[in-house]
C-alpha cells in the first residue's frame, strides 16, 4: 500500500473540504480579532506617556512580528506540518534575506555617515 | 510641445567617425541577415517554431545566441580600450576622446555581466535543467519566453544607444552624484537604467521559475539529494536571483526617480545620500557574481565526472558547499567598498567573512581534484576547459583573498590589480565554464558534435591569450596604476599594457577558432552526428534522450532511484535489448504564445520613449504591454495535445539506431 | 533503473510505504502556480525591505523642510490601516466563497474587499495632495523623497490589486470557477495578505515611530 504525500500550496486552506465554511470562517475571524487587538496595542504604545521612550521602538517591533504572525497563519494558513516546509523554508529565507539588507544597510550607513563628511558641506568645499 | 521629447538629429553622432562606422556596421549586418531570412521566406518558420516558442530548449538557444553576439560586441570595446592604453603613454592621446572611452569601458562592463554572461549561463540552465530533472518544461513556460524577450529588449537598447545618442560614462556601475542629472545630464545613463530595469524583471521572473521547477517539478523518485549538482547549483543561482535582483530594481528605481522627478535620494543637495547607492548596489552586486558562477561550478562538476569515469566525489559535501556559498554571499558585499570611510570594525567584519567564503569554493576544487584521481581522464575539449578553470580560478580566487585583507586592498582598490582580478575569476570560472557546457552539451541540443580539433585550438588561444592579456595588469597596479584611464604620463608601464593587447589579440584569434569551429561543425555534420544521444557516455538524465530531444522531452517520465540515475539505468541493462511494450499515451504540453516577443515590443517602445522623454509614447507602449498580458490572461486553450502516434513514431525512429 | 520503489510495495502488500512529496514527481499545476507566486511574494518584500532601508537612513535628512511630526495624522493613518485590515478579512471571505463556488458570496466579497482597498488609496492620496500644497513633495528633501517612494509603492501595489480584482470578477463572470481562474484568485488573495503584511511594517516604522521623532 503506497501513500504518496502531497506538499501543501501556500494560501491553501488546510483540512477536509467537508468541514465546511464555519471553521474557515471562524479562523479568519480570530485573525481579524488578533490583527484589531495587536494594532490598537500598537497605537497606544506609540502615544502613551506611560512606557519607557526608548523602550517602545522595540516593543513597536514586537507588536508589529506578531502582526505579521496573525496574518501568516490565520490569513495564509502557514503552519509547520510537513507539508508546509518548503513554504516556511521559503519564507524563512526571504525573512534572512530582509534582515541581512536592512540590518547591514543601516550599520553600515550610520557608520559610513559617523566617519564621512555630508555631501552637501563636499560641495560647499569644491566651490 | 515637443512630440519627441528630447529627440532630434543631433542625437545621431555624425562628428564622430569611429561610432558612425560601427554604427553603419551593425546595421548593415542586421539588415543583411533580416533580409535573407525575408528572401528564403524563413518567417513563418522561424515566428513559429523559435519567436513565439515555449520550449525551454529552443529559448535556452535564443539566450546563448544573444550571449554569443553581444559577446562579439563586449569583446570589441576591449580590443579598443587595450589599443588606446597600448599607445597613450607619455603624452600621447591615443585614438578614442575621452568622451568615447569613457562610453566604452562602461559598455565593456555593463553587456559583458548582463547581455553575455547572464544570458549565457541563464540559458544553460533553461535547456539542461527540465531534461536533468526528468521532466518536459519549465514551471511558468510562457513567462519563460517573456523573460528572454525582455532580456532581448534590455540588449537592442543598449544597441541602440550606439546610433541613436550614448551611453553612460560613468562605468558599469553608475555611481551617483556623477549618474545624476546634474552630473550626467544626457541620455546615457537613462539608457543604462532602463535597459537594465527591463531586462531585470525578466531575470527576475527567471528566477522564481527555476527555484519553482527544481523544487516542485521532478521526476518521480528523484528526492532532493538525487539530483546532479548542476541542478544545486542552479537552485542555489535562482534563489540569489530572487533575492539580489528586486535590490538592484529598487536601487535603480531611486535613481530614476532622482533624475526624472527631482528627488534626492542620492544626489548632493538636500540631504541626499550618494553613500547609500554604493550600498545598495553591492548588496545585489556581489550576490550577483555568485549567479554567474555557481551554475560554471555545477557545468564542471558534470563535465568532471562524465571524462573520469567516475561519480563526482563528495556529493554531499557538493551539494553543502553550494548552499553555504548561496548564504554568505549575502554576508561579504563591503569589500566592494572598504575604501569609502567604514570604519575598523565594519570592515573587518566583511574583509573576514569575504575569506570565510573562500572556503566552500576550495572544498569544490578538492572535490573535482579528488573525482579526477583514479578515474580515466579522457581529454576533451570540456575537460580542457575543466582544468583551465581550476588553476586560473584558484589564482584569481587568491588575489581576491589579497584584497579581502582591507589595509592591502586600501593599496589596491580600482587598480589594475582589481582589474585583473575580476576578470581572472569571471573569464577562468564564468567564461571558460560556458564554454565547457557549449562543447559539452551542443551535440544534446543540435544532433552532432563540435569539431575537437578546433575546439582545442579555441581552448589554447584563449588561454594563453587571457594570462598573456591580464597578468601584466597584477602587475601594473601593484606599480600603482589605477583602472579607466584614457592616458597615463608613466612609460614604464607601456610595455606592460603592450603585452596585455598582444594577450586581447591572441583571444581574439581563439573567438575566430570558435568561429571556425561552429562553421566546420555545420558543415561537417554528418560525420559529427550523434546518434545514440550520449556521446560522452554521460550520467545524468539528459543523455537518456535523443539529440536533439523530442518537444515533450521524455515520453514515459524516468522513475528515479539513484543519483547519476542515467548511469545507474546503463548499469542495470548493459545490453540495449527491444524497448518493452510501453503504454504511450498523449502528451499535454504548453501553447507556443506571441506573448513574451509582442510584450518585449511594448518594452523596447516604452523604454525608448522613456530615455528621450516622448510622454505620450511611453503611456502608449504601457498600455500595450497591458493589454497584451490581459489578452494572454483571457486566452481559451493554455495546451496542445501531442497524440500518442506521434510519440510513439519518434521513438521508434531514434531507437532504430545502434547502441554504443 | 531502481525497481526498489516500485517492487516491493507489490511484493509486501501488508507494509505500508509512504512516498516523500519530495519524490513523488512533478507537483499538481496549483501547488506549482502558488508556490511560483509564493517566491514572487519573497522578490517583492526583498524589493520594499529595500526601500525601507533607505528610508530608515534617510529618515532624518529633512534639510531645513518638514519632518514626520509635523506632518503625520495618526487618525488618518489608523482609519487607512483599519480599511486595509478589514479588506484582508474580507478577502478571506472571498477565498472561502470561491473554495465553495458560490459565485454571489465571491462577487460580493470582492466587491467589499475592493471598496475597503480603494477607501483606503482614496485617504493616502489625499495625504499626499495635503502634504504637496504645504510645500512638503518629495522634492523638499531626502526624507520625503524617501517616505513618498516607500508609501507610494506600496499605494500602487494596491491600486494594481484592484485593477487585477477586476479582471478577476470579469474572469469569474465569463468563465466560471475553472482550474486557471481559481488558482489565479488564489494568487491574489497571496498578494493581497501580503500587501497588508507590509502595510504593518509600514505604519510601524514610518508613521507610528516617526511621529515620535
Amino acid at each position: 500500500m503506497t501513500d504518496t504525500l502531497q506538499d501543501r500550496a501556500p494560501g491553501e486552506t488546510p483540512g477536509e473540504k467537508e468541514e465546511g465554511r464555519s471553521s474557515g470562517l471562524l479562523v479568519y475571524t480570530v485573525g481579524l480579532l488578533g490583527a484589531v487587538i495587536l494594532t490598537a496595542t500598537s497605537f497606544w504604545a506609540a502615544n502613551t506617556p506611560l512606557l519607557w521612550g526608548p523602550g517602545v521602538a522595540l516593543g513597536l517591533a514586537v507588536l508589529a512580528i506578531a502582526q505579521m504572525g496573525v496574518h501568516l497563519v490565520f490569513f495564509l494558513h502557514i503552519t509547520t506540518g510537513p507539508d508546509n516546509t518548503n513554504n516556511v523554508l521559503a519564507l524563512a529565507f526571504g525573512i534572512l534575506i530582509v534582515s541581512l539588507v536592512v540590518i547591514g544597510s543601516l550599520w553600515i550607513m550610520a557608520n559610513l555617515n559617523e566617519n564621512m563628511m555630508p555631501p552637501a558641506e563636499l560641495m560647499r568645499m569644491q566651490r | 510641445m515637443n512630440l519627441l521629447g528630447k529627440l532630434d538629429w543631433s542625437a545621431i553622432p555624425f562628428d564622430q567617425p569611429i561610432i558612425m562606422v560601427a554604427s553603419a556596421l551593425m546595421i548593415l549586418v542586421i539588415g543583411a541577415i533580416l533580409g535573407w531570412i525575408t528572401l528564403k521566406g524563413h518567417w513563418p518558420y522561424l515566428w513559429s517554431e523559435w519567436i513565439t516558442s515555449v520550449d525551454h530548449k529552443r529559448i535556452g538557444v535564443m539566450y546563448i545566441l544573444l550571449a554569443m553576439v553581444m559577446l562579439l560586441r563586449g569583446f570589441t570595446d576591449a580590443i579598443m580600450m587595450r589599443a588606446q592604453q597600448a599607445v597613450a603613454a607619455g603624452g600621447a592621446e591615443g585614438y578614442l576622446p575621452p568622451e568615447h572611452f569613457d562610453q566604452i569601458f562602461s559598455a565593456h562592463g555593463t553587456i559583458m555581466i548582463f547581455f553575455m554572461a547572464m544570458p549565457f549561463v541563464i540559458g544553460l540552465m533553461n535547456i539542461i535543467l527540465p531534461l536533468q530533472l526528468g521532466v518536459r518544461d519549465v514551471a511558468f513556460p510562457t513567462l519563460n519566453s517573456v523573460s528572454f524577450w525582455l532580456t532581448a529588449s534590455g540588449t537592442l537598447l543598449i544597441n541602440i544607444s550606439l546610433v541613436v545618442g550614448e551611453f553612460a560614462k560613468t562605468g558599469w556601475v553608475a555611481y551617483p552624484p556623477l549618474a545624476e542629472l546634474q552630473f550626467s545630464p544626457g541620455v546615457g545613463v537613462d539608457y543604462y537604467l532602463w535597459s537594465l530595469q527591463i531586462s531585470g524583471i525578466g531575470t527576475l521572473m527567471t528566477g522564481i521559475n527555476f527555484v519553482t521547477t527544481i523544487l516542485k517539478m521532478r521526476a518521480p523518485g528523484m528526492g532532493y539529494m538525487r539530483m546532479p549538482v548542476f541542478c544545486w547549483t542552479a537552485l542555489a543561482s535562482n534563489l540569489l536571483i530572487v533575492a539580489a535582483f528586486p535590490v538592484l530594481t529598487a536601487t535603480f528605481a531611486m535613481l530614476l526617480l532622482d533624475r526624472y522627478l527631482g528627488f534626492h535620494f542620492f544626489t548632493v543637495e538636500a540631504g541626499g545620500n550618494a553613500m547609500m547607492y554604493i550600498n545598495l548596489f553591492w548588496v545585489w552586486g556581489h550576490p550577483e557574481v555568485y549567479i554567474l558562477i555557481l551554475p560554471a561550478f555545477g557545468v564542471f562538476s558534470e563535465v568532471v565526472a562524465t571524462f573520469s569515469g567516475k561519480p563526482l566525489f563528495g556529493y554531499r559535501s557538493m551539494v553543502a558547499a553550494t548552499m553555504a556559498i548561496c548564504v554568505l554571499s549575502f554576508l561579504v558585499w563591503l569589500h566592494h567598498f572598504f575604501t569609502m570611510g567604514a570604519s575598523a570594525d565594519v570592515n573587518g567584519f566583511f574583509g573576514v567573512m569575504t575569506m570565510i567564503i573562500a572556503v566552500p569554493t576550495g572544498v569544490k576544487i578538492f572535490n573535482w581534484l579528488f573525482t579526477m584521481y583514479g578515474g580515466r581522464v579522457r581529454f576533451s575539449v570540456p575537460i580542457l576547459w575543466s582544468i583551465g578553470f581550476m588553476v586560473t580560478f584558484v589564482i584569481g580566487g587568491m588575489t581576491g583573498v589579497l584584497m579581502a585583507v582591507p589595509p592591502a586592498d586600501f593599496q589596491l582598490h580600482n587598480s589594475l590589480f582589481l582589474v585583473a582580478h575580476f576578470h581572472n575569476v569571471i573569464i577562468g570560472g564564468v567564461v571558460f565554464g560556458v564554454f565547457a557546457a557549449y562543447n559539452y552539451w551542443f551535440p544534446k541540443v543540435f544532433g552532432f558534435r563540435l569539431h575537437e580539433g578546433w575546439g582545442k585550438a579555441s581552448f589554447w588561444c584563449w588561454l594563453v591569450g587571457f594570462y598573456l592579456a591580464f597578468m601584466p595588469l597584477y602587475a601594473l597596479g601593484l606599480m600603482g596604476m589605477t583602472r579607466r584611464l584614457q592616458h597615463y604620463d608613466n612609460p614604464e608601464w607601456q610595455p606592460w599594457l603592450v603585452a596585455a593587447a598582444v594577450g586581447a589579440a591572441v583571444i581574439l584569434v581563439g573567438v575566430a577558432c570558435q568561429v571556425a569551429q561552429l562553421a566546420v561543425s555545420i558543415r561537417d555534420r554528418r560525420l559529427l552526428r550523434d546518434l545514440t544521444g550520449d556521446p560522452w557516455n554521460g550520467r545524468t538524465l539528459e543523455w537518456s534522450t535523443s539529440s536533439p530531444p523530442p518537444a515533450w522531452n521524455f515520453a514515459v517520465l524516468p522513475q528515479v532511484g539513484d543519483i547519476d540515475a542515467w548511469w545507474s539505468r546503463k548499469q542495470a541493462m548493459p545490453a540495449r535489448q527491444e524497448a518493452p511494450a510501453r503504454p504511450y499515451q498523449a502528451i499535454e504540453m504548453p501553447k507556443n504564445s506571441p506573448t513574451g516577443f509582442i510584450t518585449a515590443f511594448f518594452a523596447v517602445v516604452t523604454g525608448f520613449a522613456l530615455i528621450w522623454h516622448i510622454w505620450w509614447m511611453a503611456g502608449l507602449g504601457l498600455v500595450g504591454a497591458f493589454l497584451t498580458i490581459l489578452a494572454f490572461a483571457f486566452r481559451r486553450e493554455e495546451e496542445i495535445e501531442i497524440p500518442a502516434a506521434e510519440i510513439a513514431r519518434f521513438d521508434r525512429v531514434h531507437e532504430m539506431e545502434p547502441a554504443q | 533503473m531502481n525497481d526498489v520503489a516500485v517492487a516491493l510495495p507489490a511484493l509486501r502488500p501488508d507494509l505500508r510505504y509512504e512516498i516523500p512529496a519530495s519524490e513523488a514527481g512533478p507537483a499538481p499545476k496549483r501547488i506549482v502556480v502558488a508556490y511560483g507566486f509564493w517566491i514572487f511574494l519573497l522578490s517583492d518584500v526583498v524589493m520594499f525591505s529595500t526601500l525601507f532601508a533607505s528610508y530608515a537612513v534617510l529618515a532624518r535628512s529633512t534639510a531645513g523642510g518638514p519632518s514626520g511630526v509635523q506632518l503625520f495624522n495618526q487618525v488618518n493613518v489608523a482609519v487607512e490601516t483599519a480599511c486595509l485590515l478589514a479588506s484582508s478579512y474580507t478577502c478571506g471571505l472571498m477565498s472561502l466563497s470561491v473554495e465553495s463556488r458560490n459565485r454571489a458570496g465571491t462577487y460580493l466579497w470582492a466587491l467589499v474587499t475592493a471598496a475597503l482597498g480603494a477607501a483606503f488609496l482614496a485617504l493616502e492620496l489625499q495625504e499626499f495632495a495635503g502634504m504637496i500644497a504645504r510645500g512638503a513633495t518629495p522634492q523638499r528633501s531626502a526624507f520625503l523623497s524617501a517616505f513618498f517612494t516607500l508609501v507610494g509603492c506600496h499605494g500602487l501595489h494596491v491600486a494594481a490589486g484592484l485593477v487585477w480584482l477586476a479582471v478577476m470578477m470579469v474572469q469569474v463572470a465569463l468563465r466560471g470557477f475553472l482550474p486557471s481562474v481559481s488558482r489565479r484568485l488564489n494568487c491574489f488573495s497571496l498578494f493581497w495578505h501580503a500587501l497588508d503584511i507590509v502595510w504593518v511594517w509600514l505604519f510601524t516604522v514610518v508613521y507610528l515611530l516617526g511621529i515620535r521623532a
